[in-house]
């Protein structure tokens, strides 16, 4: 019984762990040359006997019971546990893709290797995530501008009840006691240029009310996370996030889905969803203090989904000259009337560059009215074609 | 507003037909599920090739819509990059070279080159090929710009089309009363009643490198494979940039219902067929791959023209993995046809009453 489990963030190290435990031969893959994922960069010390770590590996594509890694290699498995986590979603605004903007995440790994890249910072976005960064932002002696959230806090008020299972989160504010401080709520950038940084009050559907200058060289955004789900394609999906039932589950055979890349909910929850998928993976009955973890952190993620969801006041942001995609150079007054995402890319090459729209492409259907796809990759990873042709003839191991 | 006609299909064929017909006076809608070019249309490369032709039917309507695509894809990035074939094997020189002599003779631009000829147009090929043919004439153009263009002033509905009787359509927003009804349903056409069959296609997609691949480039054994019938996979190398500098790289066949799993033997395959071409392209990463459904028939020609058992019904499907180059004539043929005009090629090949098609 072989257990593959791709990221080695806390979901992943869960699930090899819980997996090994319950007596799977595990593989535990991450791209990274150390575990921790994203979360605990650096800080994580992670060594089981059950399981083999392969660390700076890459996997770009699942077939049957089998994963392909780059190099090319391939590991046969007979439960697969996604634990590919999310990344920073950033919304666009004039100078977003200029020097002295970065994603909230971006700046938290940096500085997690002692880089603040700014003297004078703002972090500008929406979620309690924000915190940590400027926090750690502060810590290497950057001054902080602010911190500015782009929604109301008392839309915490209707969330009662999660707010009631998750006291502990409510305690972890008070670590950011001092950030706090800086913390102005219906707030954000909305736009840059060179040091001058305009600053904007919102209205509760994000739409400018007010503006000031402030003076920053590093903005540091992030308005939610979009999920990497590139491995599994196909997989049924809900607002992008990959559809699991109570056993972390997927839709696909034999593949289970542990972590931020089914919610975002905090690293407590992406823990207790891997010890769920690595038990089940294994074939064995999930803990009961997992699952009860699980059921309590969704009911914070959830509310925190409804609490700091994007509104749809930031397309006023924009100017028409402003950038949607990077890669391709794309600006809003470049993007058609289109029906659905296939003919608004053809037409104008929005989320067709270099990241294939894992930056862009949400932003571009939210600014034209098109329908989100979920954007399925097939291709998890870009992988220089003499590797594809080195793949080994299937009959080979 | 009771339309003339309602052509089911937004992509480039029912797009193209759509066009002549209105062109001609008819009053249009078009009706499809996802909207423009949101099917095989998207999935291809957008190429318009003679070169890849047997003589024959289907070459005379390549020809006449070689003719008729730059005046159409004015502002759809038409370009006549010329068309580049070359055989890899000492077997597979001379049919090359007796290929470009039949096509020669049917009024193809086809002009053999010596392998230094073939290496200046093409710096980067492999020097080691037998025999080279340089088609002029083969363009390329981005076909869901194509799309739109061609449906210019059209009405366009979105709606998925249950049935037909040739004088009403059943949609899901409702019946549509009308003249006459065109299938250009693609690979779906077989719901209408013929019988066409999806074979499925992948495409890789480089990340850019601006100038270093000029033609449209493709091994000799691919007119093979296209005019194959097997449901095995079959590849051949076939190169090509856009004009964002991405390579596409096919191509493949293979039948196997409307799966669009991507598997590793056909990435494998694929990769391994254009470095054959361009040794250059081992370290250049694939970025993305798509794939899409050819509609094809399984006599390989295309389906223009009235159906017998369902007056008002025409069909304009099955042209597997020509129809971005094949549109325009397909278009204007239908629309003759429906209006009584001289049809500008031969229909009689492309009759829906072939024993291949009826079903």
């Amino acid at each position: 019984m072989r257990v593959v489990v791709v990221g080695a963030g806390p979901a992943g190290m869960a699930a090899a762990t819980t997996a090994a435990g319950a007596g799977a031969e595990v593989v535990l893959v991450d791209s990274e040359p150390a575990a921790g994922g994203q979360f605990l960069r650096g800080r994580a010390r992670f060594a089981h006997p059950g399981v083999t770590h392969l660390t700076d590996t890459e996997a770009w594509l699942v077939e049957d019971g089998t994963l392909h890694l780059r190099g090319p290699a391939r590991l046969r498995f007979d439960a697969l546990v996604v634990a590919t986590g999310a990344y920073d979603r950033p919304l666009p605004f004039p100078g977003w893709d200029g020097p002295g903007v970065i994603t909230a995440g971006a700046a938290q790994a940096l500085a997690k290797q002692g880089v603040a890249l700014g003297h004078r910072v703002i972090v500008s976005g929406t979620g309690p995530f924000l915190l940590p960064v400027a926090a750690a932002l502060r810590e290497l002696g950057a001054t902080l501008v602010g911190v500015y959230e782009a929604s109301s806090p008392t839309r915490w008020l209707r969330e009662a009840r999660a707010v009631a299972a998750n006291r502990h989160k409510i305690a972890e504010l008070a670590g950011y006691r001092k950030v706090l401080a800086r913390l102005e709520t219906r707030t954000a950038v909305v736009a840059k240029h060179g040091d001058r940084v305009t600053v904007a009050k919102l209205d509760r559907d994000w739409r400018p009310v007010s503006h000031r200058t402030e003076h920053a060289d590093l903005v540091c955004t992030g308005y939610g996370f979009l999920p990497r789900t590139d491995l599994v394609p196909h997989a049924e999906r809900t607002g992008d996030f990959l559809d699991v039932d109570d056993h972390q589950r997927t839709s696909v055979g034999n593949v289970f889905a542990a972590g931020e890349v089914t919610g975002i909910g905090g690293a407590d929850l992406a823990a207790a969803e891997g010890v769920v998928a690595g038990a089940a993976a294994a074939r064995r009955d999930p803990p009961r203090e997992a699952l009860e973890a699980v059921r309590r952190g969704r009911l914070f993620a959830r509310a925190l989904a409804r609490v700091h969801a994007v509104q749809p006041g930031w397309r006023t942001w924009l100017e028409e000259d402003t950038t949607v995609c990077r890669c391709e150079k794309v600006s809003l007054r470049d993007l058609p009337d289109a029906t659905g995402m296939r003919e608004l890319k053809l037409t104008s090459r929005v989320a067709m560059g270099r990241c294939q729209g894992r930056i862009c492409a949400r932003n571009a259907a939210e600014l034209t009215g098109v329908p989100f796809d979920g954007q399925r990759r097939v291709i998890a990873v870009p992988i220089p074609l003499g590797e594809l042709a080195a793949l080994p003839e299937e009959n080979q191991p | 507003m009771r339309p003339d006609v309602v052509v089911i299909g937004a992509g480039i064929i029912g797009a193209a037909c759509a066009q002549a017909l209105h062109a001609r006076g008819l009053t249009v809608l078009v009706v499809d599920r996802h909207g423009p070019a949101s099917g095989t249309s998207a999935a291809g490369e957008g190429n318009v090739l003679v070169s890849d032709k047997e003589p024959g039917p289907e070459l005379e309507l390549a020809l006449a819509s070689r003719e008729l695509w730059p005046e159409l894809a004015a502002d759809a990035e038409w370009e006549e990059k010329g068309g580049l074939v070359v055989a890899t094997t000492g077997d597979s020189a001379q049919p090359l070279r007796d290929f470009a002599a039949r096509q020669r003779a049917a009024g193809v631009d086809a002009r053999e080159l010596t392998a230094a000829e073939a290496l200046a147009r093409e710096p980067h090929l492999n020097p080691e090929l037998t025999a080279a043919v340089h088609y002029p004439r083969d363009a390329q153009l981005n076909p869901v710009k194509a799309t739109r263009a061609l449906l210019r002033g059209i009405a366009v509905t979105r709606a998925e089309v249950s049935t037909t009787d040739g004088r009403s359509v059943t949609t899901s927003g409702g019946v549509i009363r009308c003249g006459a009804v065109v299938n250009a349903t693609g690979p779906w056409a077989r719901g209408f009643g013929v019988n066409v069959l999806p074979r499925r296609g992948v495409v890789l997609v480089t990340t850019p490198i601006p100038g270093a691949i000029r033609h449209k480039v493709y091994d000799a054994d691919y007119v093979g494979a296209v005019a194959s019938g097997d449901a095995d996979l079959q590849t051949s190398g076939v190169v090509e940039s856009t004009r964002a500098g991405t390579v596409l790289i096919g191509s493949s066949r293979q039948r196997k219902g409307f799966d669009d799993t991507i598997e590793s033997e056909v990435l494998r395959a694929l990769a391994r067929r254009a470095i054959a071409l361009f040794p250059m392209l081992t370290n250049v990463p694939v970025m993305r791959a798509y794939g899409g459904f050819r509609p094809y028939a399984p006599d390989h020609l295309p389906i223009i023209g009235a159906d017998p058992r369902t007056p008002g019904l025409w069909h304009a499907t099955g042209h597997e993995g020509a129809g971005v180059g094949l549109a325009p004539a397909t278009g204007r043929l239908l629309a003759q046809l429906l209006t009584g005009e001289t049809p500008l090629v031969d229909p009689h090949p492309f009759r829906v009453d072939r024993p291949e098609v009826m079903v």
